[in-house]
């Protein structure tokens, strides 16, 4: 055993003191203005509290002023990395409410949609990833090819993030006459890269040594904390929404559900690469049988939902992504709650964090793929 | 003897990753045809952004000067932000008849939020996005943008 | 032998000095000269090394990096110094103010020291120690202290963190460094610069040394490139963890101090490994091909030795643009477990190769 030092003059024991770190609200590994309160002994993390509410823009109150159409483009500036499937809850969770048929049309270019922006949102998170790792390089890949669907979304909606393609009853505009050669295009291109995300970053040794049992998270803590999306399937937690309440043209496509048991970070990254072999192959299921049709159903110009209850939960590139509305049968709801799969994928970052060190820490927050936005709403 | 054998092959396999890795980025920095950068002030003259582009509201005007925009303000009431304030005004017919047309079209362009939604409830087609991107101004009150050119009136039978 | 010789220059300056001065007026101007030419080597290798960067980090990812200020941004670099040394200098309110100020002189101090006992042609030469390599090893480590004090006296946890690491880093790369150049000290039987070079005149010690010789320079690579906190192993100033390490608080002048400091460094590993593994400034030569070996000599000694240093350069910098950062403790444990124990078996393989006579 080692001695204890003692001060000279008193001849007690030394006093230690834990170490605390504020990582934000400006940090380069939060991507955005999430504060962490750490607690360090040296190195080695004791406790990670995170503080939030630097950009709470109270959307949820409001949605309680603004009418169905208008909800909708707000849910763009939640998790902006997912916006499309955001939109596409909002506008089924109407559509149920107002009991209306969708367009096989619809669905299908929806679902097409969905999975392209799950694929730019893992894109970015590759780069991101690496870049967190210390390997800048990965970031202007992963953007490359992200600018690729980018593109695409521009093209067919106008805009390239904030989307807001979604109405209720429909699409706002049908899908421009390159849609289906670009997206194509898109996918022959991103099967020939993906292969070289794995060979920089995947089998690197360095990468393999910093991820692999870094931040576990087991099943039963996924599922205590709410922890959906790829990183609750990392942890062998199915919660595919997808696969178990499927929504859009998910019915009519072929795909596995990812899942890893070792719940670490190399689980979570390698389950997002996996992700996006499976997002490429549902796109090219549909891109071919786009049915004809009409891209919108006529609904009244002002929408009133009849009073109830409405619950609509999709798939969106971080997880699970819910809408309540609660509707007295006016043009706008009465409540409206999401359900961001950020929020609770945060809750869990103090458990898979504690006796980590601080370049864990990173990885951790990088796996967890947060979008500040979408947590604090 | 296996664990020396088994140490010296790690160590060789953790090389072997590491240059496979470099052999990557080795060929990205042999074949700068792959360069994606974009010299943006430079290539202006080329730069088109897509027909769909959402840049900014504008009100259509033709070669006589005639918008299409019948003051109904149904823009204004369907935009989320209070972007649009629709200023319209009583004039005289030739007939004698009175008749509502608009006075201002006020667009704000830093409230925006390009969300599209006036575009589509405009019964007249009277305002489209444009594709102009550049927005940056030496202040904020430029932004406050006034549509309707002045002298333009209403475009005949449009009502 | 080569027909470049930097010898006659520098006998005809002291020649013509000593004519009509005193001899300790000779002796100080002459200092004054190569003070001067190191300083503005050291700035000028700033510069280009900064701007080389900044481009193969670019050409690396797809990018064109600087191209505004000047034909292809050459002049990017310049622009940066000014603004660097028109910036505010900053201190945080409860820093060492002293040590806070010392730190980036006590770094500069100990790249200029090791920049002094480079052979950059033949010739070329300010100091030549007998003892050269220990001399470079010694200074080049003592940066590490400017680093500490950087980090402790600026009054900010990040910074300490990696002034810690850099410690901690620093100390430990050390020994693989001296280690691996030991085994070319054995192979060449002097420490002193002069006679390591003589002694490749007839090839590289890298081609002449067998596999030990290979690996000797793998080591001295990944050592070195650890030693100047860089690549993959920047964890002193990580800047997805501690935003910027140990020089998070310095601005302007001083700010700029580290980061030429670094660059520097870089090239001092490079040009102890091109001097040590790959001949200095002597040409490539292949064994008895009389005419292949007259046309490599008459390429000059400088340019040699700086196309050594830079081929060094880029590979330390396709490193730093290829690889993720180490872990604290995975990095320790890759010294201590990985390169220290390799590099004392090496050694022992050196020496009896070398006892056996069995190099060329
Ligand atoms: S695009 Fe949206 S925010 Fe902009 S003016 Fe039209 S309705 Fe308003
Ligand atoms: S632009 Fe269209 S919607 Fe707006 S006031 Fe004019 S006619 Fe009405």
């Amino acid at each position: 055993m080692e001695e204890i030092a003692t001060n000279k003059n008193t001849g007690k024991p030394l006093e230690t003191q834990e170490y605390f770190i504020n990582m934000g609200p400006q940090h380069p590994s939060t991507h955005g203005v999430l504060r962490l309160l750490l607690t360090l002994e040296g190195e080695i993390i004791h406790n990670v509290e995170p503080h939030l509410g630097y950009i709470h823009r109270s959307i949820e109150k409001m949605c309680e002023k603004d009418s169905y159409t208008q909800i909708i483009h707000l849910t763009d500036r939640m998790d902006y990395l997912s916006s499309h499937m955001n939109n596409e809850a909002v506008s089924l969770a109407v559509e149920q409410g107002l009991e209306v048929e969708i367009p096989d049309r619809v669905k299908v270019i929806r679902t097409i949609i969905s999975e392209l922006t799950r694929l730019s949102s893992h894109q970015l998170w590759w780069g991101v990833f690496g870049m967190d790792l210390g390997a800048i390089t990965s970031f202007l890949y992963g953007f490359r090819d992200r600018e690729m669907i980018i593109d695409i979304f521009e093209e067919t909606c106008g805009a390239r993030l904030t989307m807001n393609y979604n109405v209720p009853g429909g699409l706002m505009f049908d899908i421009h006459p390159n849609f289906q050669k670009g997206t194509k295009a898109f996918v022959t291109h991103f099967k020939k890269k993906l292969p070289e995300y794995d060979q920089l970053l995947t089998e690197n040794v360095i990468f393999e040594l910093r991820t692999k049992g870094v931040g576990v998270l087991s099943k039963e803590d996924a599922i205590s904390f709410g922890v959906t999306g790829p990183t609750g399937r990392a942890s062998g937690f199915s919660n595919d929404i997808r696969k178990h309440n499927p929504y859009s043209a998910y019915t009519q496509v072929d795909f596995n559900e990812v899942l890893r048991e070792e719940g670490d970070s190399y689980a979570r990254y390698k389950v997002r690469i996996q992700e996006m072999w499976e997002s490429m192959s549902i796109i090219e299921q549909l891109i071919d049988n786009i049915p004809e049709g009409d891209y919108k159903v006529k609904t009244k110009a002002v929408i009133k939902l009849p009073k109830g209850e409405y619950y609509q939960k999709v798939e969106t590139a971080r997880g699970e992504f819910g809408v309540y509305i609660i509707s007295e049968g006016g043009k706008s709801p009465y409540r409206l709650k999401f359900r961001s799969p950020g929020f609770s994928n945060l809750s869990a970052l103090n458990r898979m964090a504690k006796g980590a060190k601080i370049a864990d820490l990173v990885v951790i927050m990088s796996t967890l793929d947060l979008v500040i936005p979408d947590i604090d709403r | 003897m296996k664990a020396i054998v088994k140490y010296i092959i790690s160590i060789i396999s953790a090389l072997r990753t590491l240059i496979k890795g470099m052999a990557i980025t080795g060929h990205y920095i042999s074949h700068p045809k792959e360069i994606i950068t974009q010299q943006y002030p430079e290539n202006r003259e080329t730069l088109k952004m897509f027909d769909m582009f959402r840049g900014e509201v504008v009100l259509t005007h033709n070669e006589d000067n005639e918008h299409m925009c019948t003051g109904c303000s149904a823009c204004e009431v369907v935009c989320p932000n209070g972007t649009i304030e629709i200023i319209s005004k009583r004039i005289e017919m030739p007939d004698g008849k009175k008749k509502k047309v608009i006075d201002k079209f006020v667009y704000h362009l830093s409230m925006c939020t390009f969300c599209n939604l006036c575009i589509l409830s405009c019964p007249t087609d009277a305002i489209k996005m444009s594709q102009d991107f550049e927005h940056a101004v030496f202040d904020r009150s430029q932004l406050t943008k006034v549509l309707n050119k002045p002298g333009s009136k209403l475009m005949e039978g449009v009502r | 032998m080569n027909i470049y010789d930097f010898k006659n220059l520098t006998d005809s300056i002291h020649a013509s000095l000593s004519v009509n001065l005193s001899p300790t007026a000779v002796t100080i101007i002459e200092f004054i000269i190569i003070a001067s030419a190191f300083m503005i080597l050291f700035t000028l290798l700033g510069l280009v090394l900064v701007y080389a960067e900044r481009k193969i980090a670019a050409f690396f990812q797809l990018r064109l990096g600087p191209m505004r200020v000047g034909k292809w941004g050459i002049a990017q670099t310049a622009a940066d110094a000014i603004k660097l040394i028109l910036k505010e200098p900053l201190v945080t309110k409860n820093a060492d103010k002293f040590l806070f100020n010392l730190a980036p002189f006590i770094i500069i101090l100990s790249t200029f020291l090791a920049l002094g006992a480079m052979p950059f042609a033949k010739g070329l030469h300010a100091l030549d120690f007998d003892i050269g390599i220990l001399y470079l090893t010694a200074v080049s480590s003592f940066g590490v202290i400017g680093i500490l004090i950087a980090g402790w006296s600026s009054d900010n946890k990040y910074s300490l963190i990696g002034a810690m690491r850099s410690g901690a880093q620093v100390v430990s790369y050390e020994l693989s460094v001296g280690l691996s150049l030991l085994t070319v000290v054995i192979l060449a039987g002097s420490l002193q610069f002069s006679e390591i070079i003589a002694s490749q005149e007839t090839g590289w010690w890298i081609f002449r040394g067998h596999i030990p010789a290979m690996i000797a320079f793998i080591i001295f690579m990944i050592a070195g490139t650890a030693e100047t906190g860089r690549g993959p192993f920047d964890l002193p100033e990580a800047e997805s963890e501690l935003t910027a390490g140990y020089h998070t608080e310095y601005s302007g002048l001083k700010f700029a101090f580290f980061f030429l400091a670094e660059f520097v460094n870089m090239f001092i590993i490079a040009g102890i490994g091109a001097t040590v593994f790959l001949g200095g400034w002597m040409p490539f030569h292949i064994g008895n091909w009389e005419g292949f070996n007259k046309i490599m000599d008459f390429i000059p000694s400088l340019f040699w030795f700086f196309g050594k240093v830079a081929f060094l350069i880029f590979l330390m910098m396709w490193f730093k643009w290829t690889f993720p950062r180490l872990r604290i403790d995975q990095l320790l444990r890759l010294e201590w477990k990985y390169l220290l124990p390799i590099n004392l078996v090496n050694i022992l393989v050196m020496a009896f190769i070398v006892l056996m006579g069995w190099h060329f």
